[in-house]
């Protein structure tokens, strides 16, 4: 049986994790491939790099990050941020990531996406989506990390990027992030019952409770946490073992 | 790589080390898909020594062979034959040498495949690929670690790896394979396909070993190692 995945994410500015492992024992904190390391030893599924990066000129960085990352961890991983060409993408891919996120450009021109897919395979685009209910019911898409309301509703985008030919979706539920109550249970399962393609939730991740309803009530494919991992609040390996002692089938190593 | 510049690095690698088995070297085939990097680096952790063979003259001097791939059957099978590496291949699996194939390196060794309206593969081994099933409520493409039963045969490459260990797959095709003389590794996913092949020194795996962390790399060692 396929098992739910476990993803730490991972955010990277400059060419350095500026929210990563809270580990005393790293020698160097911000080296994306220590990170890396300790995550593939804990037994992540796969690991996620946004690129925080302000300007357009040092992005290019983080190309160096994804080569440096793939010749010395053998695990998926998936890098997002600042995304917006199909020459983007082709870097990151050739640098060695196995999937690409976007999200603004994607939303900008949903052509992208096809373009992409068709270019590349759907495998390796994901199409992130920040959601935030709207006051009508519902959801709606947020661009820009969040600071520029669109009108869109959620669901419906996701169902035309799979149309497109996205491979996966990244939900991030807006009104949960940073809160720690818990991933948005609703949005994604309307999201994840409204496509075809795994839906990775993220937003709002507390707890070991949290991971259980998100796969059980929720029908996500993956979950996507970053603080109570990078703080050491819970390790990979608790949360797998609560989620196998519930029933949910994840990876052992 | 040119021809030249191996030679000479062969020449200085005898020197140092004393005369040095030529066939010591993996050849990763480019046909223009992406992800071969992955591949490629996986090997060189490894400490193995991989070269990038996009000809059919390189393909001669590699010892080993590997057929990485993503993305669709036809436009590999394409490239492959622009480039005259299909003859190359077969020619290499027929004079022994050990081939790996990977995900679309797999589906390529099949009969034919349904992908973009049906095309004609390799033809190595009996079989379709298909797209799963829609009607099932799983998720296409099929993404993430499953699991591989590996059978009563006790293929070479798995040497070490318990039986029923995760590995990571994605892909939307999967081979609906007719041979179970072949059959290596079967995983369940709606329905139970075949994930991975072995047939004297050809060897083919539905999932990446090179993204399958500690047990992916005990693979491409044990393949090193054949």
């Amino acid at each position: 049986m396929l098992a739910k995945r476990v993803i730490p994410c991972l955010d990277v500015k400059d060419g350095r994790v500026v929210k990563g492992v809270n580990f005393l024992s790293l020698r160097d904190a911000g080296d994306p491939v220590e990170n890396a390391k300790i995550y593939n030893d804990e037994g992540a599924d796969e690991l996620v790099f946004l690129d925080i990066t302000a300007s357009y000129e040092a992005r290019k960085t983080m190309v160096d990050v994804v080569r440096n990352v793939a010749r010395q961890v053998f695990m998926p991983f998936t890098v997002g941020g600042g995304i917006s060409s199909i020459e983007d993408i082709r870097d990151m891919l050739n640098a060695g990531c196995d999937k690409v996120s976007i999200n603004t450009s994607a939303v900008k021109r949903p052509q992208l996406v096809k373009e992409a897919s068709d270019k590349f395979g759907t495998q390796c685009i994901v199409v992130a989506i920040d959601a935030k209910s709207g006051t009508k019911g519902g959801w709606e898409v947020y661009i820009k990390g969040g600071r520029e309301s669109t009108g869109i509703d959620a669901v419906e985008w996701a169902k035309k990027a799979a149309s497109l030919g996205a491979g996966e979706i990244l939900l991030t539920s807006m009104d949960r992030d940073g809160t720690k109550n818990g991933f948005d249970i609703a949005l994604t399962r309307a999201v994840s019952s409204a496509v075809n393609i795994p839906v990775i939730a993220s937003g709002g991740c507390g707890g070991l409770d949290d991971f259980v309803d998100v796969f059980r009530q929720a029908g996500a494919d993956a979950a996507l946490a970053a603080s109570i991992f990078h703080f050491r609040e819970f390790s990979i390996k608790e949360v797998k073992e609560k989620l196998r002692s519930s029933g949910i089938i994840v990876r052992n190593q | 790589m040119d021809y030249g510049l191996f030679l000479v690095k062969y020449l200085l690698r005898s020197m140092v080390y004393g005369p040095i088995r030529i066939c010591d070297m993996i050849g990763i085939i480019d046909y223009g898909s992406g992800n071969l990097m992955s591949v490629y680096n996986a090997f060189k952790y490894l400490g193995q020594d991989v070269r990038v063979c996009g000809k059919p003259s390189e393909l001669d001097i590699a010892d080993k062979i590997v057929l990485p791939g993503v993305g669709s059957s036809r436009a590999a099978m394409d490239c492959l034959s622009e480039k005259g590496l299909l003859d190359a291949i077969i020619g290499a699996i027929k004079k022994g040498k050990n081939f790996l194939g990977l995900c679309l390196g797999l589906q390529l060794l099949l009969e034919t495949s349904e992908e973009s309206g049906g095309c004609d593969c390799l033809g190595l081994f009996k079989g379709t690929v298909r797209l799963f099933p829609g009607n099932m409520g799983l998720k296409v493409p099929h993404m993430g670690w499953n699991t591989v039963g590996f059978g009563k045969r006790d293929c070479p490459i798995f040497k070490g790896i318990p039986d029923n260990s995760y590995f990571y797959f994605v892909h939307s095709y999967y081979c609906d394979n007719r041979d179970e003389a072949i059959t290596a590794g079967v995983t369940g996913y709606g329905l139970d396909f075949t994930s991975a092949v072995w047939d004297a020194n050809v060897f083919a795996l539905q999932f990446h070993p090179e993204r399958s962390q500690e047990n992916g790399l005990r693979i491409l060692r044990n393949f090193i190692e054949l």
